[in-house]
């Protein structure tokens, strides 16, 4: 069942919270004893059933909440009070979270459930959800493969039916990437649409949290729960998105769609590029404008963010220090050794690679050549960009360039492992909503994600289309 | 050879807002260590900071008075490094757009009138504190209750030529912002920290040479700011004679003052350790400055000390040594203006009283004007009183000691105790004949013309009225009486 499904369930009587996080948990359990298990939640919360309890007492009395009692998976870069936080990383082991994450809060204020933390790459560093201390996740439509990363906890979590919905969090597709290697919608909202206080903060200007889901309805449900400006963070925003229900399914007639021949080139798989084809035939046989467009800013993307996220990622994670909370040597003498030390040991080799990127590109050797030219840069792509959203309302290419991959086999490559963020990173640098689209699988029976793109705060859009493609069953 | 001192200050003024910069933590001195802290200030993860309103207003008003250009589009940057009391790891400070800069302060003193260059004044958050154990055990701790303070960090240009006029200009920034509500300056509470650059240009015959610039660092009073900075003038002098180093070839040091020796010993510091990595704060945005907010700041701006000094001695008539320190505080002057107010007397007297009676009283209870017991209008009843002959100068006092401690108004104080001044003529004569009857000697020393005579005669009266015979009509009648 899908989040919606359940509250239209719950509504009726016809199903208890109780039970519902009972199947969800049993999933989990079962899943434990496997041979191979997926190591989607890092902990299923011992209180998410007695919390369930207390929601169908609740809803009994006519309170608790538009959402009274539907489960939610959080991954383990989000705060949940009283609850372990540590990113999987072991910087972090031993911290609890002593307040809960703005967007938790609303969930839980209308009535959520968090069902437990999910498993994903160290720090959200990862294309492939094998950078963490609790080892890999494995992928529910093949467990040799990645669920892709670094949400790919909460993905594959969503996928496996352990949870009817997740978030995650995203830096350069860190929630689309998973939801296509997966085969479940991923919403990336607008930078400011959903607060970043009590997200741990990876790249900061690129941060957002992210809906997994196995639909558009259930996205929109979640956003207009918990979007809206926050006092706590300064760069959150009004977005209108607590209007968003009910969703409607957006007419496909007059739609303008571009295509950027940016990701249909070179390196992106040919089942992909079919798959996303036919869904803008799609687009096109349903009365929809679809033409092809170059942006040849798009092919920059990934290096300016791999410029300036592992800068600011640099800055973000010095607080980890031994000092406060989390991890701390023990055998260090001098301050300079406590440091070097609880942190050479506590941080996994992705987050070491990408603290020393960070402070080489904001060297004062090198800070003008890296770092201030990728924010230049990255000022003309939003320009182009604004310029495309003049023509078109939205941007339609693949989620990732490739299908899932096997466990193991990017690990070592850390290059080919950021090409996977090919098509997703220019969205964050732009602040722009992005949503992956279950669009079939390839004929090997994996599944494929389009992108579609819209210009800041147009989530309603993107998720009408998505509704709209959805219920028509994708053809 | 001969030389000129420049010294450079950066002063840091803790701005007064209730709340911290970034969070709504209070914004107070001390408390018990760690009580004052949120998932802001102590650098949780996931926790962001968002910038406090009125912290631009202090920092807007604050430049106003230092003549400095306000930004119309500020931002603020990160500066990264790593120490034990700043919990993110990085200090949220401006780097490249600060919100305010070029401006100046005149200076005046026995070098005349000098100009100050201002730099910049830019907004920072404070640190923590480290605390070390003295135990012995080697233990640190660390205290968050400052983190996040923020702080005006006001740059000068190296235009002081003198201790002196280093001095001048920190107290005259002192004076500024604690006059117009921005901070109480305390330096020993770490509320206005000044770190001074200073080195010298050495003059041998056609050639200048510049020594190495020291950073004077911990002097926490102006008496400490004004003997380091004399002690590294002695020194640098003799490091040249004896070491002929310059500012090329070593650079900048840091001395920190160490009071108990008179010395300053130089220091090893956390900057050296790596560089700062600035880079902009992405998570807050630039912040637009208005011109109408500037223009509605400047409008609330009190009158400034210089201007209420002149005010006062020609409203007032009273000297520029008194308006001088009538004017040492805000609180001050508007306690004398209040008191002047309605006040049909001298307004000098007023002056003298709030200098004497009231300083003697405040410095005595260790308390500020604004603690003072006493309103203005006490001040000026009990003046009037004593104008009027109700009562003496010399009971004046005692009535103030009373009105001080339990807050009472003169009037009922001296009704309650009974001390209006006699005036009563046939009351006066009746006691002046019983003294002149009880002291033949001394009647007939003064009629043998030693004049000073009466004045012990006039003490006698006064010690019988319990000192409340009015003083001048003693006299007369006396000396009407003692006519031989
Ligand atoms: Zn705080």
């Amino acid at each position: 069942m899908t989040l919606t499904e359940l509250k239209a369930a719950m509504e009726r009587g016809d199903l208890s919270a109780k039970d519902a996080v009972a199947a969800f948990r049993d999933e989990y359990l079962e899943d434990c004893k496997h041979p191979q298990p997926l190591n989607c939640y890092i902990e299923f919360f011992d209180d998410a059933l007695a919390k369930a309890e207390k929601a169908d007492a609740a809803r009994a009395k006519g309170e608790g909440g538009g959402l009274c009692g539907l489960p939610l998976a959080v991954k383990d870069n989000i705060l949940v009070e009283g609850k372990p936080l540590t990113c999987a990383s072991g910087v972090l082991k031993g911290f609890t979270a002593p307040y809960s994450a703005t967007v938790v809060d609303r969930l839980v204020s209308d009535g959520m459930i968090v069902t437990g933390r999910t498993n994903m790459d160290e720090f959200g560093m990862g294309s492939s959800c094998e950078y963490s201390i609790y080892g890999p996740t494995r992928n529910p439509v093949d467990r040799e493969l990645t669920p892709g990363g670094s949400s790919g906890g909460s993905a594959a979590a969503v996928a496996s039916r352990m949870a009817p919905a997740a978030l995650g969090t995203e830096t350069g597709g860190s929630v689309r990437l998973p939801a296509a290697f997966c085969g479940v919608y991923g919403l990336k909202p607008s930078y400011g649409t959903l607060s970043r206080y009590g997200v741990v903060a990876f790249g900061s200007s690129l941060d957002q949290i992210g809906m997994l889901a196995r639909s558009p309805d259930d996205i929109a449900l979640l956003l207009a729960s918990c979007s809206g400006a926050d006092r706590h963070d300064a760069t959150s925003e009004e977005s209108g998105l607590e209007e968003i229900l009910p969703l409607r399914p957006k007419e496909i007639g007059g739609v303008r769609a571009a295509l950027p021949e940016e990701f249909f080139g070179e390196g992106i798989d040919p089942e992909i590029k079919e798959k996303v084809k036919a869904f803008a035939s799609y687009l096109e046989r349903n009365g929809a404008v679809v033409e092809p467009l170059s942006l040849p800013i798009l092919k920059s993307a990934v290096a300016m963010y791999y410029i300036i996220a592992p800068a600011e990622a640099s800055s973000n994670l010095a607080r980890y220090d031994g000092i406060r909370y989390g991890f701390r040597s023990d055998d260090a003498v001098t301050l300079e050794d406590l440091y070097t030390s609880s942190r050479s040991k506590g941080f996994g080799k992705e987050v070491k690679r990408r603290i020393f990127l960070g402070n080489y590109v904001l060297s004062s050797g090198y800070y003008d050549a890296y770092y201030k030219k990728a924010q230049q840069v990255r000022t003309i792509l939003c320009s182009g960009l604004a310029g495309v959203f003049d023509t078109y309302d939205i941007i339609v290419s693949p989620t990732s360039p490739c299908t899932p991959f096997r466990i193991g086999e990017k690990v070592d490559d850390p290059l080919s492992m950021y090409l996977t963020d090919i098509c997703t990173t220019f969205v964050n640098l732009a602040l722009l909503p992005s949503l992956s689209v279950p669009c079939g699988k390839t004929r090997a029976g994996l599944p494929v994600g389009v992108q579609i793109v819209g210009k800041r705060f147009s989530e309603a859009l993107l998720l009408g289309i998505a509704k709209t493609y959805h219920e028509s069953g994708g053809t | 050879m001969t030389f000129d001192v420049v010294i450079g200050c950066e002063v840091h003024v803790q701005l007064f807002t209730e709340t911290k910069a970034f969070c709504g933590c209070g914004n107070t001195f001390g408390g018990v260590p760690n009580s004052r802290v949120c998932p802001v200030c102590a650098g949780l993860p996931g926790a962001l900071p968002s910038p406090n309103a009125r912290m631009i207003e202090y920092a807007v008003r604050a430049g106003l008075v230092l003549n400095c250009s306000i930004a119309g589009l500020t931002k603020f940057d990160r500066k990264n490094y790593m120490y034990p009391d700043l919990p993110k790891g990085y200090q949220i400070s401006q780097f490249d757009m600060p919100i305010c800069f070029d401006g100046f302060l005149d200076i005046e003193g026995e070098w005349g009138s000098r100009k100050i260059g201002i730099i910049r004044a830019h907004l920072e958050e404070d640190a923590g504190k480290n605390l070390h154990s003295e135990d012995g055990a080697g233990l640190s701790y660390v205290d968050l209750n400052r983190c996040g303070t923020p702080l005006l960090e006001i740059v000068s240009e190296p235009d002081m030529r003198s201790p002196e006029e280093a001095v001048a200009y920190v107290q005259e920034i002192r004076e500024l912002m604690e006059w117009i509500g921005v901070s109480d300056c305390n330096m020993e509470e770490g509320s206005l920290r000044c770190d001074a650059n200073i080195n010298l240009w050495i003059y041998e015959g056609e050639k200048k040479y510049a020594t190495p610039i020291t950073e004077v660092k911990n002097v926490n009073s102006f008496r400490a700011l004004r003997a380091a900075l004399h002690f590294e003038v002695k020194r640098q002098r003799a490091e040249w004679e004896e070491k002929r180093l310059t500012l090329e070839e070593v650079g900048k040091v840091t001395r920190g003052w160490h009071e108990a020796s008179g010395t300053t010993i130089l220091q090893r510091h956390k900057e050296e350790a790596s560089e700062y990595r600035y880079f902009p704060e992405p998570d807050l945005k630039p912040i637009l400055v208005s011109k109408a907010l500037v223009e509605e700041l400047k409008a609330g701006l009190p009158e400034l000390p210089a201007r209420t000094r002149n005010r006062f001695v020609t409203d007032y008539g009273i000297t520029m040594e008194d308006a001088v320190q009538l004017t040492s505080s805000r609180a001050m002057s508007c306690y004398f203006e209040d008191a002047c107010r309605e006040y049909d007397g001298e307004p000098k007297k007023i002056a003298n009283w709030i200098l004497t009676e009231v300083n003697g009283i405040c410095n005595q209870k260790n308390i500020g004007i604004a603690e003072f017991p006493v309103p203005p209008s006490g001040i000026r009843e009990l003046l009037a009183m004593t104008d009027s002959g109700r009562i003496s100068g010399r009971i004046a006092k005692s009535v103030f000691a009373e009105m001080a401690e339990t807050g009472a108004a003169a009037v009922e104080i001296v009704e309650k105790n009974g001390l209006a001044q006699i005036s009563d003529r046939s009351t006066l004569e009746g006691i002046v004949r019983e003294v002149i009857a009880g002291h033949p000697k001394s009647v007939e020393d003064y009629r043998n013309g030693k004049s000073n005579t009466i004045r012990f005669l006039v003490g006698q009266v006064m010690k019988k009225t319990g000192g409340k015979a009015n003083p001048g009509m003693v006299n007369e009648i006396l000396e009407e009486k003692l006519k031989p």
